[in-house]
């Protein structure tokens, strides 16, 4: 056999002074193999300047970033913020990130916040960079500090070209040795800061320009390497073997029916099975031939067709009208009661949104190689620091002796399935004792990810006789968003654990709506009930992005426009008329400007027959500070039932703006992964077992219905720091084809997705 | 396990594998071409495919024995230095997000110029049918396919 693959030399794991000390290179990005090459030559402390930047002797400067990108361009963004603070070329800069052994933990991916919380730390820390290179200037050339300035990497005096020092003179290849002032958190809130004050976002160059993604030509060009192409000497290959009922575990299983696979072994450790062979053609057929005798269980879901009212049955668990992490806030229904019962009119609704899954592009693959007394992970999970934090404990290792290495993978847009394959493959590896890497199949995948939770929602409104609103209720009763947590720090959190013996660890947790709607009697609050099967379920919860955003605006923002149709108000006008504050104003103002919106009732004269109809729909959501507006153009077949969102206007605050390009582009992606979602994505189950498990059984987007134009307005707002912009654009979608489809039908379809059949059978209804 | 021979952006290779083995993984585990890649093994998304006679096929479900043809992968259509007009255009767009799909877009996207080099919006969109992208790159793989059309067909004139 041939390995045409580049040669991963062998790296030495030398434990020192408490810290892993690794040298060789390791598989990756190439920038990133540069960096990893040397010894480590600092530890990682996030009070340390070198933690976040070094710069060599010829004055190119590498940024240290503990978040992550998933194909948002955040890295480059970074490196953008970096080089205006230190005045050097964007060129010059180089992103390190996904290294657990070279960055800090800053969260990984996580909550549209890699450069709202994980920017600041980088920003500071050029800074102070920035100032002890010109104390040290200063030093050198005695010239006082104030008579100096920095510009293209290097400190200069006045206009005196003879007089300057590059960066690499003055620190090339040392160590800057400045502490900073750290908060003593890791993960999404580490914040760590000098003396130096950032600059004035007036004083930006490189912020706010459109930059390129580095990895794109790589990755075009096809040299770029993906986590499956991830490859170890004396690697092999592992299948994980999952129940054909969820909750079903193995009782006796048959070595001999793989024994005709040459290498090929079996791992049954607890409740987990696993196969590994030396080829991975061998191992997937291993997998597929292994007889197994698997427990008898009760069918641990209802019908598919019972979901919903399942979820109205089901006994409410925990109920809050505060944030999901936070005590709870007992929501305050008696004022809204009355509100209502003394209201003119009220009208109210119920709404409903499925199961959804990842779903990514593939499976999700992970090698580990686990040496007795330390581990190395090769991830293409967001939170690789998380990831190797939960093999640590999974292997019973220090954590520090578990190094976590990023490797892009197939698209990420949560807690997806990566998480789960990190442990499998440290699961295996330790079986083993060689490094093993192990991929799933695609019902992996799909069936078996972390899910977004299904819901359902209860909406009341009451109006005054002028139809001004009095009172206003918005309940979500769902499966909780927490079964699992957004990063696998924890085995209980992932399914090798649980099938190991690792405690459940669900936590009870949804939200409320984002938006500031200024309802008299403004009641919001969330009722979770229990997960349908406790214990390594197919469809326990986590983050999907957006997490419960799509949900609770499918709901709020239909509502709004029901509200508006009750009191024969334009939508853009009755919010605009319930929204004070100026950004909200302001973006959903911008949509309509650039759709040209002429208000008038949404909603046709008459249900038409038959033919093509096309309808307008507005929505407008907040994720904290960033704040977004779409419309949607939708045209509805009223004969084949098929819905073709055409055309969108999506206006956005997000604060100041760092990469126009790259954020013009994820408000495009986002745009387009929630018009999946809404018109196509349903998980499937039966009792026995989640029936979406390929891409026939769980259908996404494709081209046929992509929109023709996406139209996007970027509100900048220097003055303001960096909002996420990761998310918040995929929750106004659901409603804004939702109100659209109404628009053009007079149908008001309140279950996601909005596929043909639904839109026939509501068509036939009426009719 | 047989010998089994391909012919591989030019070159021929004898390697010795399960006959009914899908040529992904003759390509990727045997051979170290890694552009095609593992989406689904169902032939329902794409990014496995490889040209085959000029022909996009799913090499996730084409039994290596039966892979008799000539085949071109992604590492088969440029240079280092000098990118397939598609893989500009998809470059100039911007296009990818995590790019793992970007394989078989790509690879349509050339069998399709070479069949017709100036196709409608529509052409293309049927083209694309059985194409899978997750983070929604659709309108900027639109936008590029027109744009690598436009830069061929000024080429030629």
């Amino acid at each position: 056999m041939k390995w045409l693959e580049t040669r991963v030399q062998r790296r030495s794991v030398l434990k020192g002074a408490g810290a892993l000390v690794v040298s060789g290179s390791v598989p990756g990005f190439v920038s990133q193999a540069a960096a990893a090459d040397q010894p480590l030559w600092r530890q990682l402390s996030p009070g340390q300047l070198d933690t976040y930047l070094k710069i060599s002797e010829e004055g190119a400067v590498t940024a240290f970033f503990g978040k992550m990108d998933m194909g948002q361009g955040v890295d480059i963004s970074i490196a953008q913020i970096v080089a205006d603070e230190l005045d050097v070329p964007l060129d010059d800069v180089e992103v390190v990130m996904g290294d657990t052994a070279l960055t800090v933990n800053q969260g990984g991916a996580s909550g549209s916040s890699g450069l709202e919380e994980g920017g600041i730390p980088l920003r500071n820390a050029a800074a102070e960079a920035r100032r002890v290179l010109m104390d040290l200037a200063a030093e050198k050339l005695e010239v006082p500090v104030a008579q100096l300035a920095t510009e293209n990497g290097s400190v200069i005096v006045g206009r005196d070209p003879i007089r300057q020092l590059g960066y690499g003179e003055l620190i090339g290849g040392r160590h800057f040795d400045i502490r900073l002032d750290w908060n003593g958190r890791y993960g999404n809130g580490l914040r760590a800061e000098g003396i130096a004050n950032p600059k004035h976002p007036s004083e930006y160059q490189v912020v706010g320009q459109p930059a390129l993604r580095r990895d794109l030509p790589g990755i075009v060009m096809g040299t770029h390497q993906y986590i499956g192409d991830v490859k170890v000497p004396d690697m092999v290959h592992g299948r994980v073997v999952r129940p054909p009922v969820a909750g079903s575990v193995p009782m006796a299983v048959n070595e001999d029916s793989i024994r005709s696979i040459l290498g090929a072994s079996v791992v049954h450790e607890g409740d987990f099975l696993g196969v590994v062979a030396e080829r991975e053609w061998d191992a997937i057929r291993a997998a597929r031939q292994l007889e197994v005798t698997w427990s008898e269980v009760e069918p641990p879901f209802p019908e598919m067709d019972e979901l919903y009212s399942y979820i109205r049955r089901a006994p409410v668990v925990r109920e809050s009208a505060g944030g999901g992490r936070a005590p709870d806030v007992a929501p305050d229904k008696a004022s809204v009661e009355s509100a209502l019962a003394a209201a003119d009119r009220v009208i109210e609704a119920e709404y409903e949104f499925p199961f959804q899954s990842h779903g990514c592009m593939a499976p999700a693959c992970a090698v580990c190689d686990y040496r007795g007394d330390s581990a190395t992970l090769w991830t293409g999970s967001q939170k690789p620091h998380y990831a190797a934090e939960g093999v640590a404990k999974l292997l019973d290792l220090p954590v520090e002796n578990v190094r976590g290495i990023w490797v892009l993978g197939p698209g990420s847009y949560g807690r997806s399935d990566a998480g789960d394959a990190a442990m499998d493959a440290a699961l295996m590896s330790r079986a083993v004792g060689r490094p093993v890497r192990v991929q799933g199949m695609r019902d992996e995948g799909t069936a078996w990810d972390p899910k977004g939770p299904a819901s359902v929602h209860y909406v009341r409104a009451g109006f005054d006789s002028e139809g001004n609103v009095v009172g206003y209720e918005f309940r979500m009763k769902a499966f909780s968003a927490g079964d699992t947590e957004s990063n696998e720090s924890d085995p209980s959190h992932t399914l090798a654990g649980m099938l190991t013996g690792w405690p459940n660890a669900s936590v009870h947790r949804l939200n409320n709506p984002g938006d500031r709607y200024e309802f008299p009697h403004k009641v919001r609050y969330w009722q979770t009930i229990a997960p349908l099967l406790g214990k390594a379920s197919p469809l326990r919860t986590a983050h999907l992005r957006d997490p419960l955003g799509p949900q609770n605006h499918f709901a709020s923002e239909s509502f709004i426009d029901e509200m508006a149709t009750a009191v024969a108000a334009d939508p853009v006008e009755f919010r605009l008329q319930y929204l004070k504050e100026a950004r909200d104003v302001e973006v959903l103002r911008a949509a309509a400007e650039r759709y040209g919106w002429e208000p008038r009732v949404s909603g046709p004269v008459a249900i038409p027959a038959g033919g093509l109809v096309t309808g307008r729909g507005v929505a407008y959501t907040r994720r904290g500070d960033s704040v977004v507006a779409v419309i949607a153009e939708v045209e509805v077949n009223l004969d084949t039932g098929r819905v073709w969102p055409r055309k969108f206007v999506v206006a956005a605050d997000q604060g100041l703006v760092v990469n126009p390009l790259w954020l013009e582009r994820t408000l495009e992606g986002n745009i387009i992964h929630a018009t999946s979602r809404t018109l196509h994505e349903e998980v499937r189950f039966s009792p026995e077992h989640v029936t979406s498990v390929d891409w026939v059984s769980y259908p996404i987007l494709e081209m046929d219905l992509a929109p023709e134009e996406i139209d996007v307005v970027i509100i900048n707002r220097p003055e303001l720091p960096v909002y996420g912009a990761g998310e918040p654009s995929t929750r106004p979608v659901t409603p804004a084809i939702a109100n659209a489809i109404f628009d053009a039908t007079g149908l008001r379809i309140r279950r996601v997705p909005f596929t043909p059949e639904r839109i026939r059978s509501a068509l036939e209804t009426v009719s | 396990m047989a010998l089994v021979n391909l012919s591989v952006d030019g070159r021929t290779h004898s390697i010795d594998v399960e006959p009914d083995m899908p040529l992904l993984y003759a390509l990727r585990d045997e051979l170290g071409l890694n552009n095609p890649r593992f989406g689904c093994g169902l032939a329902q998304c794409g990014a496995c495919t490889v040209l085959m006679d000029g022909q996009p096929i799913r090499a996730c479900v084409v039994p290596v024995a039966a892979a008799t043809g000539e085949l071109q992968t992604l590492n088969g259509i440029s240079t280092a230095d000098k990118p397939h007009p598609v893989q500009q255009a998809f470059i100039d767009e911007q296009v990818p997000f995590c790019g793992y799909c970007v394989n078989g877009w790509i690879m349509y996207s050339v069998a399709l110029l070479e069949r017709d080099p100036t196709p409608t919006d529509e052409a293309i969109r049927q083209e694309f049918a059985g194409l899978k992208c997750r983070c929604g790159a659709h309108s900027a793989i639109l936008r590029a396919v027109k744009r690598a059309a436009e830069q061929i067909q000024a080429r030629e004139i």
